[in-house]
């Protein structure tokens, strides 16, 4: 049975015997400790960000000029279709999971995750799909129809290769990764929460990590059926999908976007709960409006099963006004959050560390990313965007604004729970600000390319002045944005080499995961305070004036 | 709010902080992995009442009639095999581990008996002309009950770990929560049958 309840060597008395004797390699390969899980997942994610980067300044340098230069059509089509795959599924969706393995059971005062072994697997899954996926490239082509493989055009070949059916077989696998984690985070949250850690004093990063895991559970499901289906119409000669043998091409469309729009929250939701972390410790203020933020996360998270069918206003089979209305509606509940933010910033005391940067990039990128989404929403402002850089323009200002932005803004955070040391400031910073510039300059432009017409996915484009000019700025854009990668890297090893430690709280921060040392021992935990509200750290700090004040005021000798 | 003692506890956190009452763990996962499972077979189910709509005549022409009496037949083998499934559970419940054995060795003979009825009826379209490659209703027909019968193997090869372990008495009253586990999957298998068989075989022609 790989289920169990608790490593067994990780007992309260203490003997950790076994991993100590263990060759350090092979305790990383055979470890089932959430945080060096979780480690894994950070840098098994960053690397395949790196490879998908890579992808990314491929596909700008084609487009620096009109005309094709330095790759034919097909390898074009690999290239934005295995950039966005990766981007998606094997680096945002698992990243954003690996800051939960290592952060949740900590925020909740528990020793591990509720299924360790399974935990391992689910981690082990992604870097096995990423070679499955990219060892399409040595059949003769990879994956080419984009990262949405709609068919008709997925049911053929690419070049000479069987990449698709790699794609197929990768993302049933990454799928499969997820549903374990779902399934291993909602049970660690529900049941292996510290005595006194109530739902409503859960640190708000756990909570939406509870709602993605939600999301995770019920909608990857539907794209694995999907897939199985392609993958039978591909090579079993089943009829789903091929309307010459009385299958419906829609049908693929409806089922993909049935799991990759609730996709879109799993990807944001933690975003916005680390985000929900820093703005807080780094205004000096606990976060405004605790309950409206959970239940504004549960409205994402249910209002995010509505709406998949406005990713196919154009197809003429769906209702417009419904899951136009439904679109609309998504707004809401993420304004709500606006306000949360902003509200707690207000009249706080700000301190302008490097997360705390990146999580005020997040405020404003993801706002503007928001913002050209509620015009897709409208059919008819849609049915004139559809399939032009406006599109494009949308999705990286909700996942590299938002998602990008957050991910770094809790790397800079809670690197120091993973170390004991903090990154240096000066170098976060020029991280920031080059990203900053250097992802406005890529992505600003697209706007005005979607609103002039300019289609996505063509390696190829009309030799206008002002186009040419705007994709230059891109491509030097795109540049700078890997050029930003530079001093994160250095500063990473800078530190990790640097030999005296922070101390164990840097930031004075409130929630549970920096009551125990950093980093964290095996067990994670020697103690646990009494956990009164969603500051148990302040409380346990300030327990001296509010007993007293709390005596005071039951005796009534104020 | 009352922040009156916020002492710090000597004792080392446990991994379930030993809760009283509610789910356990794993049965909790089972739940949770049966939801992901039942969104799975929604997916397939979905494609199904798709095409169905979409097609000029259902089934299609020239599809093979369906033995509805044989599905029924089949129906009543994987229905009782849930039944004698809860049996052993109850027996375990009370203690009972030689009637847990029993029970488990009958669900899983009735669980083969599913499978091997469902290869030979497999057999029978087979020769009729229907495969996966035959149209849509051959397509949604070995899909879905294809998928329904490696549900049903991958619970009889659960059940047989189950059967295993329960044979060198590793289950008791307290602690059988892998017993409820298998019970969970092989009641959920059996009701995506019921699913199946009503929309494939009985609304079907």
């Amino acid at each position: 049975m790989a289920i169990t309840e608790a490593r067994p060597e990780a007992g309260p008395s203490g003997s950790y015997g076994i991993s100590a004797r263990r060759h350090p390699i092979m305790e990383w390969l055979t470890t089932t400790d959430h945080k060096k899980i979780g480690i894994m997942y950070l840098v098994n994610s960053f690397f395949w960000f790196a490879v998908a980067g890579l992808l990314a300044v491929f596909i700008r340098v084609e487009l620096a000029e009109p005309g094709i230069q330095y790759f034919t059509e097909q390898q074009y089509n690999e290239l934005f279709t295995m950039h966005g795959t990766t981007m998606i599924f094997l680096f945002i969706i698992p990243i954003l999971a690996g800051f939960g393995n290592y952060i949740v059971p900590l925020q909740i005062g528990a020793l591990d995750m509720a299924f360790p072994r399974v935990n391992a697997l689910s981690f082990w899954m992604l870097p096995l799909a990423g070679i499955i996926l990219y060892s399409g490239y040595l059949t003769g082509g990879a994956a080419c129809a984009g990262w949405t493989e709609y068919p008709t055009v997925s049911l053929q070949p690419c070049g000479t290769g069987v990449g698709t059916d790699l794609w197929i077989v990768a993302l049933l696998l990454i799928g499969t990764s997820s549903i374990l984690g779902g399934v291993n985070f909602i049970t660690t949250i529900f049941n292996m929460r510290a005595p006194g850690m109530t739902m409503f004093r859960m640190p708000l990063f756990t909570w939406t990590m509870l709602v993605t895991s939600l999301l995770v559970l019920l909608a990857t499901p539907v794209i694995a059926s999907a897939l199985v289906m392609l993958l039978i119409d591909r090579n079993l000669g089943g009829s789903f999908f091929d309307p010459a043998k009385g299958g419906i091409t829609v049908l693929w469309q409806n089922v993909f976007w049935f799991y990759s729009h609730p996709a879109v929250y799993v990807m944001v939701l933690p975003g916005m709960g680390i985000v929900s972390e820093v703005l807080p410790v780094f205004s000096r203020k606990p976060l405004f409006g605790y309950k409206a933020f959970v239940f504004a996360t549960a409205g994402i998270g249910a209002l995010g099963f509505s709406v998949w069918a406005h990713h196919m206003f154009t197809t003429g089979t769906v209702l417009l006004p419904f899951f136009s209305i439904m679109t609309f509606l998504i707004a809401v509940p993420t304004g709500v959050k606006f306000f949360n933010w902003i509200a707690t910033l207000w009249k706080g005391k700000i301190w302008f560390t490097t997360a705390n940067l990146f999580a005020f990039g997040f405020l404003s990128m993801f706002l503007i990313g928001g913002i050209d989404g509620v015009f897709l929403a409208s059919p008819p402002v849609d049915f004139a965007l559809h399939d032009t850089y406006w599109v494009i323009a949308h999705i990286h200002y909700v996942l590299f604004g938002g998602s990008v932005f957050a991910v770094y803004a809790g790397f800079y955070y809670w690197f120091p729970k993973f170390t004991g040391k903090r990154l240096n400031e000066g170098l976060g910073k020029l991280h920031f600000w080059l990203q900053m510039i250097g992802f406005n300059l890529t992505f600003m432009p697209m706007h005005v390319l979607g609103l002039l017409g300019m289609p996505r996915r063509i390696s190829d484009y009309i030799p206008f002045t002002d186009w040419t000019g705007l994709n230059q700025l891109q491509t030097a854009g795109s540049l700078l944005i890997a050029v930003s990668t530079a001093p994160f890297l250095a500063n990473v090893w800078m530190t990790l080499r640097r030999k005296d430690r922070d101390p164990e709280n840097p930031w004075d921060a409130n929630t549970l995961e920096w009551w125990t040392t950093s980093p964290p021992p095996a067990h994670n935990f020697d103690s646990l305070p009494e956990i009164h509200s969603e500051r148990p750290l302040f409380d346990a700090q300030h327990a001296d004036e509010l007993s007293v004040h709390a005596d005071a005021t039951t005796t009534g000798a104020r | 709010m009352a922040v009156a003692d916020a002492t710090v506890r000597e004792t080392p956190a446990g991994p379930g902080h030993e809760r009283t009452g509610g789910i356990s763990s794993s049965l909790l996962g089972m739940v949770l992995f049966i939801a992901s499972e039942v969104m799975f077979f929604g997916g397939l189910f979905g494609a199904y009442f798709t095409l169905r709509t979409a097609a000029p005549e259902w089934p299609p022409p020239g599809t093979p009639e369906l033995d509805k009496l044989y599905a029924l037949g089949l129906t009543a083998v994987l229905v009782s095999s849930s039944v004698t499934m809860q049996l052993g559970v109850f027996a375990i419940r009370r203690n009972d581990q030689k009637w847990l054995v029993r029970w488990l060795v009958v669900t899983l003979v009735l669980g083969s008996l599913f499978l091997i009825g469902q290869g030979n009826e497999y057999h029978t379209l087979f020769t009729e002309g229907m495969t996966l490659r035959s149209g849509v209703f051959g397509s949604t027909f070995f899909t879905l009950t294809g998928f329904h019968g490696a549900h049903v193997f991958g619970g009889a090869v659960f059940i047989l770990i189950v059967l295993l372990r329960a044979r060198s008495g590793q289950f008791t009253a307290r602690y059988h929560d892998t017993v409820e586990m298998a019970s969970y999957y092989w009641h959920f298998v059996d009701v995506v049958w019921l699913g199946l068989v009503t929309t494939i075989y009985l609304l079907s022609q």
